[in-house]
């Protein structure tokens, strides 16, 4: 099963990537942005095709590794 | 006194902080992070800088997983004395064995300069040698040392005086250097016998190389 994971910086957490491609957007013209987050995108190929194990196995992967929680959140989607 | 020095792939500071150590009159030993066990009767373990692991991932995340770490963590719990520079910061905090993270800088850039620190709190082993409020001229290297803590985190730092230096002027005013919360370069965990700081003391040895500031903080341990 595929198993995307997105993670980003808190919100509250400074993100001075986005921050700085929000600026660039603006001085491109494009002056509808309120706001520009930048994260990464981790594709994972499980062994499994059970939903419940490949969401508690991606679950653990985050928290272990792929996220550092005390400045990262993490979503979970099963494709 | 016997100073272990790690090494993982991509480490790159390991023979500078050997001789920074050897210079102080130190025996050191450089460790591959393949080990299992630190060597005997080791007195402080350096995790030196570099870019374990290419960065991969976030500055320090893979490299804590090796080996070696595993008795580095049981060697700080038990009170030995460890100490990361740089990567090696990165390192202790994705371990968890230092509070907060360490970011991108805000610049984004990769700032490689002198910079002037001051010295916050001196009542641990590290920084014993020097005077509170005092400022010291170190270099700093890095990508990723944007300090960042919660509030709460924050606060316990500083009751529990955790904080050893912040970014500052040639004053010791605190200045934004790379976003970190307070300016800070660098921290210790509660019980004050691990440390980490984003500067690079053993790259501050020789006047004639610009700086020997790193020489009196290097002399606590």
């Amino acid at each position: 099963m595929k198993v995307t994971v997105n993670v980003f910086l808190k919100d509250g957490v400074l993100d001075p990537q986005g921050k700085a491609a929000h600026h660039a957007l603006d001085s491109l013209g494009f002056k509808g942005v309120a706001d520009v987050r930048i994260g990464k995108q981790i594709i994972l190929q499980l062994n499994t095709d059970d939903e419940d194990e490949a969401k508690t196995q991606a679950k653990e992967m985050c928290e272990t590794l792929l996220a550092n929680t005390v400045i990262e959140d993490y979503t979970i989607e099963l494709n | 006194m016997k100073v272990a020095i790690l090494r993982f792939p991509g480490t790159n500071c390991e023979f500078d902080t050997q001789y920074a150590f050897e210079k102080l009159g130190h025996t050191t030993e450089l460790v591959w992070h393949e080990n299992d066990k630190l060597p005997k009767d080791v007195d402080l373990v350096v995790v030196p800088g570099g870019f374990s692991y290419g960065d991969y991932l976030r500055s320090g995340s893979i490299a804590r997983f090796s080996t070696i770490m595993k008795a580095v963590k049981s060697y700080a719990k038990d009170g030995g004395k460890v100490l990361g520079i740089c990567n090696g910061f990165q390192i202790l905090t994705e371990a968890g064995l230092l509070p907060g993270a360490l970011k991108r800088n805000n610049n984004l850039h990769f700032i490689s300069k002198h910079q002037n620190l001051c010295v916050v709190n001196n009542n641990n082993s590290f920084l014993n040698r020097c005077e509170k409020g005092e400022v010291l001229n170190i270099p700093i290297a890095h990508a990723d040392g944007n300090y960042y803590i919660d509030e709460k985190g924050f606060k316990k730092l500083k009751d529990n005086e955790q904080i050893l230096l912040h970014y500052s002027d040639e004053n010791g005013n605190p200045i934004v250097v790379n976003g970190s919360v307070a300016s800070i370069a660098g921290v210790c965990n509660e019980a004050k016998n691990v440390f980490g700081l984003m500067p690079h003391p053993e790259r501050a040895l020789e006047a004639i190389l610009g700086s020997e500031d790193g020489i009196r903080m290097l002399q606590g341990f």
